[in-house]
């Protein structure tokens, strides 16, 4: 059976940030809108939705605020990679051929502070929460410090990553963190979490996107800048792998679910991580957008110090990472972060990104979120 | 003074020293912390409850440095008085086990270094009780 393709025909987002006053299921109908407009249709003519939040209510609430169209209309919940799974259930039921046209949304309005999700049933004692340990934060520090001790990464490259987000931020509207810092400044912030500081953390936040997607043979009837989405993948840990809110760990070691979701979409794609021309790593904070260029299989392990020191994920670099400030500068609303970097990317691709448009008429794009408890999700974008 | 496990199914504290309680798979082996009803190697359901070893080489560390949300942490979350805790993974015989860390000095924390579990004061019961969770404290060189 020949494979119907799937495009991006309309994108719009929410600014990310605080918005007093403003509900998380709000700032995701005003993207819907906003991306309704961009593809030239209407919230009358979309036949199915799928949307994701974890604190900003019952995504299919909205109709209320846009219209009560009696449209199929899911709610997907998956830790930070809850836009990814959106965005793999909306491409899979137009390349099914069940659909033609639909929508994938993510929003989200989080409370200030780390997140502390309960690992617990209902009933039952929450003896890893009430023993200091349920904290996200925590796994990512444990990751990364023990990266830096067996591949040589410096608290230096940390640095440079926090460095790089609010620089790339400070040219995108859209970010919350706009203000450019040094990395002496980066390095000087409080500890939170060794050998983290302040600064080289992501922030719950909010802000909302939706894109409008279709079989690729309609795509002309809406733009005349289709973004062909070639792969959308998700996967979740595998025995031995070494993942964010874990008791306990298998004594064997394996690979995690970003390289499992990365080959993937790679092979489903039919292109190679030397074809890519820029790329949306997850960074819930700076250690992991690092780890993440590897396990993506854009660099072999401690490659990156040098990677970073010579400047390569800037925008203008060999692979310009997370051009609009990524997780650390724009925050993260867990329903909307991963379809923040697919409109990230299609702005890149139609050559709309303004200031921040990445040189060289890039073709291919690559984005990547992981969340809890060990999931990851990836896509992959061509003109 | 009296005290008690902040959960007796993960930390039993009814012998002379403190014991993990896990769940080991009788088809495959695998041994899993906290008990589980199923292997998350081989998918069995046949798994019996055992203790844990309580000494293993730390695998991954980090300092916790600012209060946690209470709830659901039960030490003490004033901004003040908090002191940082260490957390890490454990290589215990039969699984790694994520614990806090009695020691906090990055510089005193390396991956390898033999640890063995304790019991870690969080908070007291409204009758004075001592609620403890459990933790690893690195042991003294020569003892390993």
């Amino acid at each position: 059976m020949r494979d119907i393709g799937v495009a991006i025909v309309g994108i719009g987002m929410h600014p990310f940030g605080r918005h007093e006053g403003v509900t998380g299921m709000e700032q995701g109908a005003l993207a819907v809108r906003r991306a309704c407009a961009d593809a030239g249709i209407s919230w009358q003519d979309v036949p199915f939705a799928v949307g994701g939040s974890r604190d900003g209510g019952n995504p299919d609430r909205m109709v209320t605020h846009l219209g009560l169209t009696g449209l199929l209309f899911l709610n997907v919940i998956n830790g930070c990679a809850t836009g990814g799974s959106a965005l793999i259930t909306a491409y899979n039921l137009i390349r099914s051929g069940a659909y033609d046209l639909g929508m994938a949304i993510g929003y989200d309005k989080h409370e200030r502070g780390a997140f502390v999700p309960s690992t617990q049933p209902a009933g039952k004692t929450d003896w890893y929460g009430g023993s200091g340990l349920s904290l996200t934060t925590q796994f990512f520090a444990m990751k990364i410090n023990r990266y830096m001790e067996q591949h040589r990464i410096s608290h230096r490259s940390l640095a440079r990553v926090a460095a790089k987000a609010f620089r790339n931020a400070e040219k995108n509207p859209m970010a919350w963190r706009r203000r450019s810092m040094t990395e002496e400044e980066i390095l000087d912030a409080p500890m939170l979490s060794y050998p983290l500081t302040q600064y080289m953390f992501c922030s719950p936040g909010e802000g909302g996107v939706a894109l409008a997607l279709c079989r690729a043979d309609h795509a002309h009837r809406y733009t005349t800048r289709p973004i062909f989405l070639r792969a959308s993948v998700v996967r979740s840990r595998r025995f031995g792998s070494f993942e964010v809110l874990a008791p306990s760990l298998a004594n064997i070691e394996g690979e995690g679910p970003t390289i499992d979701a990365s080959r993937a979409a790679f092979e489903e794609a039919g292109v190679g991580p030397e074809d890519v021309d820029l790329a949306q790593l997850q960074d819930t904070e700076t250690g992991a957008e690092i780890m993440h260029m590897a396990e993506n299989g854009f660099c072999a392990d401690g490659e990156q110090e040098e990677m970073l020191a010579k400047g390569e994920t800037e925008i203008g670099g060999r692979l310009p990472v997370n051009t609009d400030g990524g997780c650390i500068a724009n925050g993260e609303p867990i329903g909307a972060s991963g379809l923040r970097q697919v409109y990230e990317n299609v702005l890149q691709l139609r050559g709309e990104a303004g200031e921040r448009q990445v040189p060289g008429d890039p073709k291919v794009a690559y984005t990547h979120v992981y969340g809890s408890p060990g999931i990851s999700g990836v896509t992959i974008l061509s003109r | 003074m009296a005290i008690r496990s902040i959960d007796d199914s993960v930390l039993d504290l009814s012998g002379p020293e403190p014991r993990l309680i896990g769940a080991r798979c009788r088809s495959c082996g695998n041994h899993t912390f906290p008990v589980s009803s199923g292997c998350v190697k081989c998918s069995g359901d046949d798994m019996e409850i055992v203790a844990l070893g309580s000494t293993g080489e730390l695998w991954a560390w980090t300092v916790q440095s600012f209060p946690p949300k209470a709830p659901p942490y039960l030490g003490n979350v004033d901004k003040k008085t908090f002191e940082p805790y260490g957390v890490g993974y454990v290589s215990l015989p039969e699984v790694k086990v994520e614990g806090r860390l009695t020691e906090s000095d990055p510089e005193k924390l390396s991956c390898g270094m033999k640890m063995s579990l304790v019991t870690v004061p969080l908070a007291r019961d409204d009758d004075g009780t001592e609620i403890v969770t459990f933790g690893f404290a690195p042991l003294e060189r020569g003892h390993a």
